[in-house]
């Protein structure tokens, strides 16, 4: 029997994904859990595993090309069984409702109808009456929301959803919310399964057609560069940015520091940088001040129990946000090795799902390139973004006399439907006292 | 407040009207000195003696005649038709005459009887002791036709269905008679005969049901809660002339609609339902109406697993609640 293999679902919020490179051929014997493929998703890079064990008999799916989450992407004969082509789908793996657009399997060339619903395209919707004059009375553009019906059907629910959050936001922000809105106690495979609509979110009107001279190089937006895109329009469209900074004396951390260093990276193996004492500052400072810790959520604001710290991670052409899970149970040695760890991974490409989720707070080290001041954007859906700048030499007044200190500004975007100037003043100034505070008697383990 | 079966909710209902008003009287096949065979008249004839607990010949047509003579009398018969599936030498008596008796007789007469006949199958009684017969009567206007579900409702209808002036056929699921049980209070109470009662609020879908199907759709839609999944059920009671207020309401509420009943589908109450929601719902529909019924065969078999087959359960229910709510 052949056995349908399809592109897994590596994510709750992932509609798609790119073969990145084929780890098999047609004739090739694969084993279960065997690698088929990599895979390159919005989020991070995986492997898919086999669901069967048998022979490759065709691969449909070429290098390169995106591909729909529930899309048919290759058929394996299992081992054992001798058999025609048309046969049931394996669904160890993907518990997702197939895309509409691939919800033909009685169709006669399957492999060929498939490949041509490209993802611009998208399947033809059909609404239903409930949704039709739902979306007419409140004015809402199906083209932008995401169903969570069968097939990604939009539902009389789905459309009621963004009713009751108050209407349809200006940007393509509907399928983060629905998919992410905490009441939504549905099944798992009934979130947000729809591959197709997933249309760039960042092309709100009819995309300009921009020329491209003769010479211009024309770069190909991958799905991590999209991502980013979308997100960072996302973020900006929805959560009214305000901005903040204070300068912290950091002089007699960079003496601990100096002093603590060599010591640390005999006994860690691990250098010790800045990063870690601003982020266990932080950390402290949001156990005082958990408001900071929060999302928005329309109709409610929610406080998070965990202090998850995403750090801004860059590579040459990406910027990746790995979490360090429950930063405040962390020493400044554990701080630092969790950096260590996720930066690593992310340059090696090695990020994990759950590496990359569950963040509820992003500090940015725009330091590390010689920032002096930034304006960082809220890793949505979280409340507030901190970056922390060079660490340079300045003349400071300290009692009406010019001194030479360590000077770091910290500059902090929030959402201000979340927050506001003074819980945040309030926070800050304790993270600089956290900082300034730094000396021979801080506990690194 | 006790908890009875819902065939000692009958005997209670019978046995309160009787002593209430000595025009109440019951016939029918072994009702006085066997007690009914199903016991609804258990213990009647001791209190109320033969002349008001009447056994009969075995002729349904007679049965029902003789009440409705009776009831043109001024009497208010109780006719039992041992199992639904013989009530059809009885139709003529009920369709022709007693359901047409007022409007005949340019509201000079009335019928004021009340006939109960067990019907529905799981109970391994083939095909004479298993029909449901109600959709042959729900298209005939000056008949009303009650099918509780629950031994609450059986007692508060079949008071209402006895004081009632014009005829009543009173459907009562065999298999719930020992099976459903719940609390009735021993007091005087009557409810409303033509209004149809939501057993479970609920958002994602509406569920419309009654006799003993009516509790498949509560128990699947109390596993479902545990999915996230939020049904709303209704119970009809009464299933003509039908409540299109609270269907149209409960059908609006979620825009996804499931009509379960063990009947067979087609032409079965369930496509009345249906329409009534087409004709007024349609802006509020999310989801094609679904129907879950028995099949379109002539009889519920005899063997076991094809007796199984034929009937509902809870997982049947169940899933269809799934797939309509995931639609």
């Amino acid at each position: 029997m052949a056995t349908k293999v399809l592109m897994p679902q590596l994510g709750e919020s992932v509609t798609e994904g790119t073969i990145s490179k084929w780890l098999v051929n047609v004739g090739d014997t694969v084993k279960k859990y065997d690698s088929l493929a990599e895979v390159t998703t919005d989020k991070v890079n995986a492997e898919v595993p086999s669901t069967v064990s048998g022979r490759v008999t065709e691969i449909v799916v070429p290098e390169g090309e995106t591909v729909a989450v529930g899309t048919l992407i290759l058929y394996i004969e299992e081992s054992g069984a001798e058999g025609s082509a048309a046969t049931p789908v394996s669904t160890t793996e993907i518990p997702v409702p197939q895309a509409p657009a691939t919800e033909q399997p009685k169709a006669a060339t399957p492999a060929v109808s498939i490949q041509q619903a490209p993802i611009a395209d998208g399947p033809k919707q059909r609404y239903s009456p409930a949704v039709v004059m739902l979306s007419q009375q409140h004015g809402i553009d199906l083209s932008r929301v995401v169903g969570t019906g069968a097939g990604g059907r939009i539902t009389r629910k789905d459309v009621q959803a963004i009713i009751d959050a108050g209407g349809q936001k200006p940007a393509e922000t509907v399928k983060e919310t629905v998919a992410q809105a905490p009441v939504a106690a549905v099944e798992p495979s009934t979130v947000a399964p729809t591959p197709a609509p997933s249309a760039p979110p960042s092309t709100p009107a009819a995309p300009v057609d921009i020329p491209v001279a003769s010479g211009d190089q024309v770069v190909p937006v991958t799905s991590i560069r999209r991502t980013i895109a979308n997100r960072m329009v996302q973020s900006k469209h929805e959560a009214p940015h305000a901005w903040t900074m204070v300068e912290v004396d950091v002089t007699n951390l960079v003496n601990f520091r100096n002093q603590a260093k060599g010591e640390f990276a005999k006994k860690e193996g691990l250098n010790l940088t800045f990063l870690p004492f601003f982020i266990k500052a932080v950390v402290e400072a949001l156990k005082e001040y958990p408001m900071i810790n929060s999302t928005w959520a329309h109709d409610k604001i929610i406080v998070k129990k965990d202090i998850n710290i995403s750090i801004a991670v860059a590579t040459e052409d990406a910027l990746y946000v790995p979490v360090i899970k429950h930063a405040d149970q962390k020493s400044i040695l554990g701080i630092a090795k969790a950096v260590d760890d996720l930066a690593a991974r992310t340059r090696a490409g090695k990020l994990t799902m759950d590496d990359m989720t569950g963040g509820t707070f992003t500090v940015n080290n725009t330091g590390s390139f010689g920032s002096v001041l930034s304006q960082p954007i809220i890793n949505a859906p979280q409340a507030a973004i901190l970056s922390v700048e060079s660490i340079v030499k300045r003349p400071v007044v300290i009692n009406d006399m010019i001194a030479v200190r360590s000077m770091v500004n910290l500059c902090m975007s929030l959402d201000h439907r979340v927050l506001d100037g003074l819980i945040c003043g309030r926070f800050l100034q304790s993270v600089k006292q956290k900082l300034e505070n730094v000396g021979p008697d801080t506990k690194l383990y | 407040m006790a908890v009875i079966s819902f065939i000692d909710a009958i005997t209670m209902a019978m046995r309160e009207e009787m002593r209430r008003d000595s025009n109440v009287f019951i016939l029918g096949e072994d009702v006085g000195v066997r007690g009914g065979v199903f016991r609804a008249t258990n213990g009647l004839i001791e209190e109320f003696g033969e002349e008001r607990v009447i056994d009969t010949p075995l002729a349904e047509s007679a049965i029902v005649g003789v009440g409705i003579g009776a009831a043109a009398y001024g009497m208010r018969p109780i006719a039992e038709i041992q199992f639904a599936d013989f009530i059809m030498p009885a139709v003529n008596q009920i369709v022709s005459e007693a359901a047409k008796m007022r409007y005949r007789s340019n509201n000079d007469w009335h019928c004021p009887i009340t006939i109960r006949a067990p019907f529905g199958g799981g109970v391994h009684g083939a095909l004479y002791h298993s029909q449901s017969v109600e959709a042959m009567f729900t298209n005939t206007p000056g008949l009303k036709v009650v099918a509780p579900s629950t031994p609450y409702d059986a007692k508060g209808l079949l008071k209402a269905a006895i004081r009632d002036e014009d005829p009543v056929l009173f459907f009562e699921h065999k298999r719930c008679y020992r099976l459903i049980k719940g609390e009735v209070p021993e007091d005087d109470y009557v409810l409303p005969i033509g209004k149809a009662d939501v057993k479970r609020e609920g958002t994602d879908i509406t569920v419309i049901s009654y006799g003993l199907t009516l509790h498949f759709c509560l128990q699947a839609a109390e596993k479902l809660a545990q999915e996230g999944i939020s049904a709303h059920v209704l119970d009809l009671r009464t299933l003509y002339p039908l409540d299109k207020e609270a269907i149209v309401e409960a059908a609006s509420k979620t825009g996804k609609v499931l009509i379960v009943h063990e009947d067979n589908k087609e032409g079965g109450v369930g496509g009345e339902v249906a329409a009534i929601v087409a004709e007024h719902c349609l802006f509020d529909l999310d989801a094609p109406i679904k129907r879950l019924c028995g099949p379109d065969v002539p009889a519920m078999p005899y063997s076991p697993p094809m007796e199984k087959y034929f009937m509902l359960n809870p997982e049947k229910v169940l899933e269809a609640m799934r797939e309509l709510a995931n639609f």
